[in-house]
């Protein structure tokens, strides 16, 4: 019997459709039934829902939960005492945010699939590594969040590191080029979240009508494009802005979440987000959570291999976007490819009580 | 005077609030009141802009003359002298336009001086009707009550909460519990007191067998219709819970017949449901279900309409109120069982097929710990002088002793 942590040796982003579907669909449903022995609370919603294990119904039949669940109840599939680490969101918006329970087996699982995931973008060489962010996001304890786990999973892929960023969140500009200066032989990864890079990196060096010179750097960012639409700064942009300031030309998106992390879609190449073969991806029609043809935008639906202390594994997200191919994304990778649009529009309701 | 950032819908801008503090009350059902409201019901029936807005021809409707006439022969008591308490502070909910038409009438119906906040969201129904008050009090007839009716709108935090409390003898307060604690928050006058409409939470009971009998089902899905999806389902009087009464096998029937004629009336309207909303409902399925092991999602008809069977409901089923079509449903052969559940917060119950006698032992003989009316289904949301447990007239008047 395979255990359910188990990293197999295959080339990422190289199983076909066919191929996937048989590697990812008795994983999944196994983890169905892991999940429901072992979460009361999982076993409950499975229960109201009808789910018969029994069917192995294909992988569009299976149930999902909605995101905010994660956000009003404290999902566990294992004991308190196994808890090792708690994640908590980001928080964007006014609600509660997401709490998220790793034990030590699957924080090192998550690891493993993010290696394998970022490696096969950025090598596995371990390149001199620049956060743009700042250090106490990561030392102070009370600071942890998305932003904390995020760089932390990412500091994984870095060997020396900088924090470009004080801890006022003013750039470091001296020491950022002392760091460059004294690594110029080598290759630079670079991290951060997609406002914080805008906001305090590209907008400071624009600002200063500064210049450095990352033309060896890779950039990988994530954390959501919600407060970067509120300014009117969409993808191009940001690559323009950020290429004028520092001459990057590898910038890769991702797109992930915390109640799944470890499974994360890189920005291919050609601007797409890119699905692994440990998780899969499903575009639902918001009238009736039907699935949605290839590129028609719907609501997100993501079901990941990776959480194995919480029940994780099949969510639906308040996330739109659609996918736009299988198999042959032009950058040459194989699985389905898609993008996000943005998040589903609060309800506008009638009624008697006041809406706040 | 100037009160900063206010605007006021009719013609008051320049008055002293200090000075209504001791305005005069005048007699319930005063006839110059009553003139009044009829004219304006008469220039709202007559103009273009009644048949844009369903809610205003109702507001209309209920103004004309033979309802005040029938509602004052209902409240008004002959040889006694009762007149207003005085000068009324309204605050009403954002989303319901016209809730501050009907909380106007009744203050003046029951003698008082009025100063009502709308809601800060404009409604074109707002801007009208209060086009047409000005209009008549522009009247040298009705001059004495334009002291006696402003309309104001004002940002919810504005100080101004803090003068009108403490300078009216009632507050009241529409709009749910989050309104009235946040009002609570300015101190009223110590004579002063609050009527408050607070969250409620209303339900539905069907006797299967009439049901089955009837030969317009079609009417009766269209009286719940109204009831429900005409206001998102998130009116106060709205169902939430559905109670099937009768045998096992004609509940079964009836129960398939009665949510695929609401299919029918909903495909002809073409109601869609927002994503948020299904969302919405499914969060809310997955926590109740959380709480109770006794749930089944018996329809979901694309999205737009949930059923959620319990075997047995719990306790605080109030707790999973969703918007937008989604209802728990349940089987019951004694009414007694209904009372099991029904506490403080439950307002409205709506009904068809069952006997009168029924309903009248029901009422008498539950050891009800809530429920304010009972109504025929399609007539939920009608408006009544007598309102969430409150006779309207009474509690905002008074009579003076006279030994």
């Amino acid at each position: 019997m395979i255990a359910l942590d188990t990293i197999s040796d295959f080339k990422i982003y190289s199983k076909g459709a066919k191929e996937k579907k048989e590697f990812f669909k008795k994983k999944i449903i196994k983890l169905f039934s892991y999940h429901i022995e072992n979460s009361e609370e999982f076993n409950k919603m499975m229960s109201a829902i009808g789910y018969d294990s029994i069917k192995q119904n294909n992988i569009e039949e299976l149930p999902f939960i909605p995101v905010r669940l994660f956000k009003q109840f404290e999902l566990i599939s294992t004991s308190k005492k196994n808890i090792i680490k708690t994640i908590t969101s980001s928080g964007t918006t006014n609600q509660e945010p997401s709490k998220i329970f790793l034990d030590r087996k699957t924080a090192s699982f998550q690891s493993k699939i993010l290696s394998k995931i970022v490696t096969s973008f950025i090598g596995s060489t371990r390149l001199p590594m620049i956060i743009i962010d700042c250090e106490s996001t990561v030392k102070e304890r009370t600071k942890f969040s998305a932003r904390t786990a995020g760089i932390n999973g990412f500091s994984f892929f870095g060997g020396k590191k900088f924090f470009a960023l004080n801890d006022d969140m003013s750039l470091n500009l001296r020491g950022l080029n002392e760091f460059i200066h004294e690594n110029k032989k080598s290759d630079f990864l670079i991290f951060g979240f997609t406002y914080i890079v805008h906001e305090y990196f590209y907008k400071e060096l624009s600002k200063r009508n500064q210049t450095i010179n990352l033309s060896r750097g890779i950039l990988i960012h994530g954390g959501g494009w919600k407060k970067m639409l509120n300014i009117s700064v969409d993808n191009k942009s940001f690559r323009k802005n950020l290429n004028t300031v520092c001459k990057i030309n590898k910038v890769h998106d991702y797109y992930g979440m915390v109640e799944q992390t470890g499974t994360i879609y890189m920005e291919c190449e050609k601007e797409y987000l890119h699905v692994s073969e440990y998780s899969e991806i499903i575009i639902r029609n918001p009238d009736d959570f039907s699935i949605s043809p290839f590129n028609q935008i719907g609501i997100v639906q993501l079901l990941s291999l990776a959480p194995l202390s919480y029940p994780g594994h099949s969510i639906i997200t308040e996330d739109l976007g659609y996918i736009a191919g299988i198999d042959d994304c032009a950058c040459g990778r194989k699985g389905k490819f898609f993008k996000i649009t943005g998040r589903i529009k609060n309800a506008e309701i009638r009624g008697c009580s006041d809406t706040l | 005077m100037i009160y900063k950032d206010i605007k006021f819908l009719t013609k008051n801008s320049s008055i002293n609030f200090e000075e209504l503090k001791n305005e005069p009350a005048f007699q319930i059902f005063d006839p110059l009141i009553c003139e009044w409201i009829v004219y304006v019901s008469k220039l709202l029936l007559e103009s273009k802009d009644v048949k844009k807005y369903p809610d205003l021809a109702t507001f209309a409707f209920y103004c004309r003359k033979s309802n005040i006439s029938k509602l004052k022969e209902e409240y008004y008591i002959k040889n006694r002298y009762i007149i207003g308490r005085g000068l009324l502070f309204h605050i009403t909910p954002s989303n319901v336009p016209l809730n501050f038409a009907y909380s106007l009438l009744v203050g003046l119906l029951s003698g008082n001086s009025n100063i009502v906040r709308v809601p800060s969201k404009e409604f074109d129904q707002i801007e009208l009707l209060c086009k047409y008050i000005n209009q008549s009090l522009d009247k040298s007839k009705f001059k004495d009550l334009r002291n006696r009716i402003i309309i104001l709108r004002y940002d919810r935090k504005n100080k101004i909460n803090a003068l009108l409390s403490k300078i009216c003898d009632i507050r009241i307060i529409w709009g749910g519990d989050q309104t009235i604690n946040e009002l609570r928050k300015y101190d009223l006058s110590p004579k002063s007191f609050d009527l408050t409409f607070s969250d409620r939470y209303s339900v539905a009971l069907i006797g299967a067998r009439k049901y089955l009998e009837h030969n317009n089902k079609k009417k009766i899905s269209s009286w719940f219709y109204n009831d429900t999806y005409l206001f998102d389902q998130n009116a106060c009087t709205s169902p939430n819970i559905i109670f099937w009464y009768g045998e096992k096998d004609e509940i079964q029937k009836a129960r398939k017949l009665f949510w695929n004629e609401l299919e029918n009336i909903l495909n002809e309207k073409k109601y869609l449901s927002q994503p948020m909303i299904s969302m919405n409902k499914l969060v809310n399925f997955y926590s109740q279900a959380l709480f109770n092991n006794n749930i089944k999602l018996t329809r979901k008809s694309k999205n737009r309409i949930w059923i959620v069977e319990n075997s047995k409901l719990p306790k605080d089923i109030e707790k999973f109120k969703c918007s937008g079509g989604y209802f728990n449903e349940t089987f019951v052969n004694d009414l007694s069982e209904i009372s099991k559940i029904v506490n403080r917060k439950y307002q409205t119950l709506g009904y068809f097929g069952i006997d009168k006698k029924l309903i009248s032992s029901f009422i008498k003989n539950s050891d009800l710990s809530g429920i304010d009316r009972v109504v025929p289904l399609g007539r939920t949301m009608d408006f009544s002088l007598t309102w969430d447990g409150y006779n309207l007239i009474e509690t905002l008047s008074r009579s003076i002793v006279h030994l």
